[in-house]
């Protein structure tokens, strides 16, 4: 049974297999940086520009204003990392448009290199805002009893987005493949559709969970105050 | 009953199980999600965009728990290994 692309293998070298999973993985990466690079090439500041790069604009003002709205500070900072990891998995969601291609989202290696990378960013805003001693201590909150579970708890959050990610990919082309020996002709469009919704709304549950995790790491400062208004007599 | 047939009989079982009673609670905990927010959403419509990403990301974190029995289910009936390990000895034990 074809659980995830992990296991269709183009190619094998020892124990180094290229198979269908690094090749999609290659493919998205092919696509996003290519559509980007060609994009960008012009950019204009006038009022009109070409829809490319309005759809671009419209994409990263959306990503920054969620992520100002979660909590973290200095939006630019953390948009890097923050938009790759949505794009990456929207665009993998939405490419099961294609035929013959299967998500390598869809594979506990891809999510789980992903959550890794959540894993590792999490300290790094952490100690880029509070400094090395600060975040370290954030641990102890709110006392050193808690030391323990903190640490767990960031450990089950890794594994929480590895599998949810991985699961509801997963399950989505399993219910498409079942479903095709059953009733192969209308139901399985449908269900491609939910896959669809259900991939895009992953895609954003990740993110903004990626975020919230940074967010949650940095230190909590008072709002700016308003400047003072001198009135004169 | 031999080995093989109670680990199919056991995985088949606890696979089906896992299943419904795994999908029932989070399925009961995201319908009152759902009946709560609308009911902030009633009551204060211009804090819409708010409740609704909340709602969403509640939802994704209780639909987890269900993808978590999914996956368990999964396990059991296609990565199964009790019933691949019992399957080599007996291809072992044939092969002799």
């Amino acid at each position: 049974m074809h659980l995830s692309p992990d296991q269709m293998i183009f190619w094998q070298l020892g124990f180094i297999k290229l198979n269908a999973t690094i090749a999609f993985t290659w493919g998205l990466m092919l696509l996003l940086v290519v559509g980007s690079m060609l994009i960008t090439r012009k950019l204009s500041t006038e009022l009109t520009r070409s829809r490319w790069q309005n759809l671009l604009e419209i994409i990263v003002t959306g990503i920054e204003s969620q992520i100002a709205e979660v909590g973290i500070h200095e939006p630019r900072k953390a948009i890097g990392f923050l938009g790759t990891l949505f794009l990456f998995v929207a665009s993998a969601s939405l490419c099961t448009i294609i035929p013959g291609y299967e998500p390598p989202t869809g594979s506990l290696s891809t999510t789980a290199a992903l959550a890794l990378c959540v894993l590792v960013a999490v300290p790094m805003f952490g100690i880029a805002d509070q400094g090395l001693g600060g975040y370290l201590e954030s641990y102890l909150e709110p006392t050193v009893l808690m030391l323990p579970f903190n640490i767990i708890s960031e450990m089950s959050r890794t594994l929480a987005l590895a599998v949810r990610l991985f699961g509801n990919m997963m399950s989505g082309a399993m219910i498409i493949a079942i479903l095709l020996t059953i009733t192969p002709f209308v139901f399985p469009i449908v269900m491609t559709v939910l896959g669809l919704l259900t991939g895009m709304v992953q895609a954003y549950i990740f993110s903004i969970l990626a975020a919230v995790y940074i967010a949650a790491a940095q230190h909590v400062r008072k709002p700016d105050p308003e400047p003072q208004q001198t009135a004169k007599t | 009953m031999d080995s093989m047939t109670i680990i199919a009989v056991a995985s088949i079982v606890i696979a089906g199980l896992t299943t419904g009673f795994g999908c029932m609670g989070p399925a009961f905990a995201e319908g009152r999600a759902v009946a709560t927010a609308l009911t902030a959403l009633a009551q204060q419509p211009d804090a819409s965009a708010t409740i609704t990403r909340t709602l969403f990301v509640g939802l994704a974190m209780i639909e987890s728990t269900a993808i978590y029995c999914f996956v368990v289910s999964m396990i059991l009936i296609f990565a199964n290994p009790f019933w691949n390990h019992a399957a080599a000895a007996v291809a072992a034990v044939a092969a002799k």
